[in-house]
């Protein structure tokens, strides 16, 4: 096999405000027709920078220089109308979030047709045919509408299958695919990685695929390169690179995901419950299109009962849009419910008023997904993490909070000289140890953590994770745990709880969903579930939910699972016990593929 | 989108309503009355001019029957332009202010628009910095400047250009002839050209940097392309708001270019009026004004949502 593309000792730098970057450090590497090179590396490390230089598309202040060969002919520094030949035509892209990588005013079959109708000179009519085949192709329904709508109208995954489109439609011999399935829902992921695998198989496209994520990698790649601060610090055949790494970071990598076969100590203090929710229920009213659109009501929460036991952790785990945040942010009373009661020590805080909630929440705390954007950018960190101590505890002299705010920070691994910084000079995890620092300063009794460590990378997460649980180990702290992230939620919880479309489908202790799970929804969210085990990720037969979460508006969306009781629209489905703390909602036989 | 447009019209009565008639309080307020002057007017005179003018019912009064007959629209007689009602007055003036304010603005847009694009596309280039340093200078020298310099420049000296020798009239409107126009639309285009040029670089400069922009050079697309099909729009966002105010400023006169430029516009009015205590006149502009407020950004408001799909009118 010949090389497609042979990028050698290519070197980017960046001319910043603080000083001269040198974001790519003597970077060579060698794609070859048909095969796909996997690039993995955390934030920073350099790996999408590389490709955007090799073709041109780096940000005004950067400059890269090496070689960057495409076919034998040279292109790096090539001027834009030679590069303009060989992009979007020969060497297409995906990038990282497609919502604001999709031009937000054009339509979907606009931007899929552009590319096509200047590369291949192709007449409007073709190109729209064409464009609707391969929406066919990236398996999104009913092409010929989807054609006429905006980004902002399709789904995370959706949008994601329409940035393929794109890049397919002109039949490139190599896709640069930039972090394609992060932030997408784990099931949405594995549908778009099978896209991606057709299209090497199918097709013989190669592919370069970037990402942080070893998983995504493992089921894919033929070779890996590693990447970490701008240098390749391993690379070699998958197999090589995942059973027989030799560099430590590749290790620690593999170790950060390994772990997720851990599971925590069991709870030892057994009492009355700490929380009883019972029946929440929370809506909010959606209006339609038009002059005289109804308004009908959206269930984000649809009935969800549970209890939290002191020292405990209760996984929540579910897709976007199932529910999980409104349900944590209705418990915590920060969202009104519309129905159900929520008992905290014995306590219904229905009775409760504003100003016993607001003492109460000493005792329940949270802590949010985006560091950076749930801290105030304007509050040095120490400000923010003594603030919650001064409104709860406002008897407390200022050398008292200080002192606590010092002893905290160097509780959750902060080094309290940075009590002046700004979140901005902190890094992601630092700042999410802000975050817990903020969280923990009033000695709360349950902490809910809502997707609190999936904006991090891998080995960021690993330490944040094992922060969480010597807290909770030290604290007797109860903890919701909420992710999409089914390995992160397993190392920490106890029980799990699974939601879709705002109602349990299965609760069971950790142990027994994880290698029981009953409910066809469970099982695709866990097969979904990617390992860095490149032999049994290409032996895996996956069980794919096919095409999109249904409409949480549309009244038998509860039912997909139970489609025996369509006749019966008003039908909720019934919770079962199959085990010990082991339920399991109604649903009809399916067939496995 | 028609039901947005129902309501947004609906919703302008009672804006109008409130406006006229705090227009109506205040102008009451100020002290003196249309018919002060140095040389008092015989006391039986004055009584009789008042009465004739409504002028001595009880304020209340008053205010119902200017209302009464301004919906009507029945703006009443000019207090001191004698023989003229106010719809007169405003019916022969706003034509030459409009004619004069579509014209600056829309040679302010073609020429704004394109020197921001320019300077964004060059951003930190000397084509930048000089468009910007121009563009200031613009805003910042006033009208009553740059209208004698102008008159001078081609008006008296006269400006020889490739041979032929340029001059143009230096006031008076002669029934809209072009020659008339060039120099009053050019005084008032040139601070909005700055302005747009500002705008339309800030929020270019800005669009540039979007994820999508890099997905469409990706694509292989030429900076033309890039511009007018993936940048442009996004970009006119922020002109779009500007405009719908701005423009209703431009086409209803400038009281210092009709001034020196001897024009027969209604941008007078809105001074000698309030002066004058002429409480008609300035009712009457203060609701033509206001109007076209309402109507303008009531179109940039349906601009802005064709503009972007994702904005929805509720």
């Amino acid at each position: 096999m010949s090389a497609l593309l042979e990028i050698t000792d290519l070197n980017v730098h960046f001319a910043t405000p603080d000083g001269d970057v040198h974001a790519v450090k003597n970077a060579s590497l060698t794609i070859r027709e048909s095969e796909c090179l996997g690039i993995v590396g955390e934030s920073g490390s350099g790996k999408s920078q590389l490709f955007l230089a090799a073709f041109g598309l780096l940000a005004g202040n950067g400059r890269a220089h090496g070689s960057v060969k495409y076919r034998g002919t040279e292109i790096l520094g090539a001027p834009a109308s030679q590069l303009n030949v060989l992009r979007g035509s020969a060497v297409t892209m995906i990038f990282q979030d497609p919502l604001t990588s999709l031009t937000p005013h054009m339509t979907v079959g606009a931007q899929i047709m552009e590319g096509l109708m200047l590369h291949r000179r192709v007449a409007r009519e073709e190109a729209q045919k064409r464009a609707r085949e391969m929406l066919d192709y990236v398996r999104i329904p009913e092409s010929a509408r989807r054609m006429r709508q905006y980004p902002h109208e399709l789904s995370g995954g959706m949008r994601q299958r329409v940035m393929i489109a794109m890049a397919t439609i002109t039949g490139p011999d190599l896709i640069i695919a930039d972090e394609p399935t992060t932030a997408l829902d784990v099931t949405v992921q594995a549908q778009i990685l099978e896209i991606l695998r057709s299209l090497k198989n199918d097709r013989k496209t190669a592919i370069a695929l970037v990402s942080h994520d070893m998983g995504v990698i493992a089921g894919l790649a033929d070779r890996v390169q590693v990447m970490r601060y701008g240098e390749i610090v391993e690379s070699g055949a998958v197999d090589e690179v995942f059973y027989a790494p030799r560099h430590d970071y590749t290790r620690m990598l593999l170790d950060a995901l390994a772990k997720a076969g851990e599971t925590p100590a069991p709870v030892t203090a057994v009492g009355a419950p700490l929380l009883t929710v019972e029946e929440l229920q929370v809506s909010f009213p959606v209006k339609d299109k038009g002059l005289f659109g109804k308004t009908r009501t959206l269930r984000a929460v649809d009935g969800i009962s549970f209890t939290l036991h002191q020292g405990e952790t209760l996984g929540v785990v579910g897709e976007s849009g199932c529910g999980k945040s409104t349900l944590a942010r209705a418990v915590l009373q920060l969202l009104p419910k519309t129905g159900g009661r929520v008992v905290w020590l014995g306590r219904d805080l229905d009775s409760a008023t504003q100003s016993d909630i607001r003492k109460l929440r000493q005792d329940f705390q949270i802590v949010f997904q985006d560091p950076l954007a749930s801290l105030n950018p304007r509050m040095p960190v120490g400000v923010s993490i003594a603030e919650p101590l001064k409104a709860l505890e406002p008897h407390l002299s200022r050398d008292t909070v200080r002192a606590r705010v010092r002893a905290i920070m160097q509780r959750v691994g902060l080094d309290p000289a940075w009590i002046n910084r700004y979140p901005y000079e902190l890094s992601g995890g630092q700042n999410q140890r802000v975050g817990l620092a903020r969280a923990m300063i009033v000695g709360p009794q349950m902490l809910v953590c809502d997707e609190a460590v999936s904006a991090l990378d891998v080995s960021i997460q690993a330490q944040i994770v094992a922060l969480i649980r010597d807290l909770q180990a030290e604290t007797g702290l109860a903890l919701i745990f909420i992710s999409h992230d089914l390995s992160v939620v397993r190392r920490l919880s106890h029980r799990v709880m699974v939601l879709y479309l705002g109602r349990v489908v299965e609760m069971a202790p950790s142990d027994a969903l994880y290698a029981d799970p009953r409910h066809p929804y469970t099982r695709a969210l866990l097969s979904a579930v990617l390992t860095p085990d490149p032999r049994a990720e290409r032996m895996r037969k996956r069980e794919l939910l096919t095409g999109d979460l249904p409409s949480p508006l549309d009244p038998r969306a509860q039912l997909s699972f139970l489609k025996s009781k369509l006749d019966q629209p008003g039908y909720r489905p019934q919770l079962i016990e199959v085990g010990p703390g082991h339920l399991v909602a109604e649903h009809d036989d399916v067939q496995t593929a | 989108m028609t039901g947005y447009a129902v309501r947004r019209l609906l919703g302008a009565i009672p804006t109008m309503f409130v406006i006229i008639t705090l227009a109506f309080f205040m102008m009451r307020a100020a002290p003196g009355g249309p018919f002060d002057s140095e040389r008092r007017l015989p006391p039986e005179i004055e009584r009789n001019l008042k009465a004739a003018y409504d002028l001595d019912k009880p304020l209340l009064q008053q205010y119902a029957i200017y209302l009464g007959k301004a919906v009507q629209g029945d703006f009443g007689p000019s207090f001191k332009n004698k023989d003229f009602t106010v719809a007169e007055l405003i019916a022969t003036g706003l034509p030459v202010s409009a004619r004069l304010g579509l014209w600056a603005m829309g040679l302010a847009l073609l020429i704004g628009t394109a020197l921001g694009i320019w300077a964004a596309l060059r951003q930190n280039h000397w084509q930048d910095y000089s468009v910007m340093t121009v563009a200031m200078l613009g805003i910042t020298i006033p009208t009553f400047v740059t209208a004698p310099l102008l008159t001078l420049a081609f008006g008296i000296y006269g400006i020889t250009l490739l041979g032929q020798e340029f001059s143009l009239p230096v006031g008076g409107w002669n029934g809209g002839a072009w020659r008339n126009m060039v120099l009053p639309v050019a005084v008032l285009a040139l601070p909005q050209i700055a302005i747009i040029a500002r705008l339309m670089r800030g929020a270019m400069v800005e669009v540039l940097q979007a994820n999508y922009i890099r997905t469409a050079r990706a694509k292989g697309l030429g900076a033309g392309r890039i511009v007018l099909s993936h940048a442009l729009r996004a970009a006119a966002l922020p002109l779009v708001s500007y405009l719908g105010p701005a423009l209703a400023a431009v086409v209803t006169g400038s009281l210092v270019v009709e001034q020196i430029f001897g024009l027969p516009g209604i941008g007078r009015y809105f001074v000698q009026g309030a002066l004058n205590r002429d409480y008609t006149l300035v009712m009457g502009v203060v609701i033509c004004y206001a109007s076209l407020i309402i109507v303008l950004n009531f179109l940039a408001d349906m601009a802005y949502a064709i503009l972007d799909p994702r904005v929805r009118l509720k």
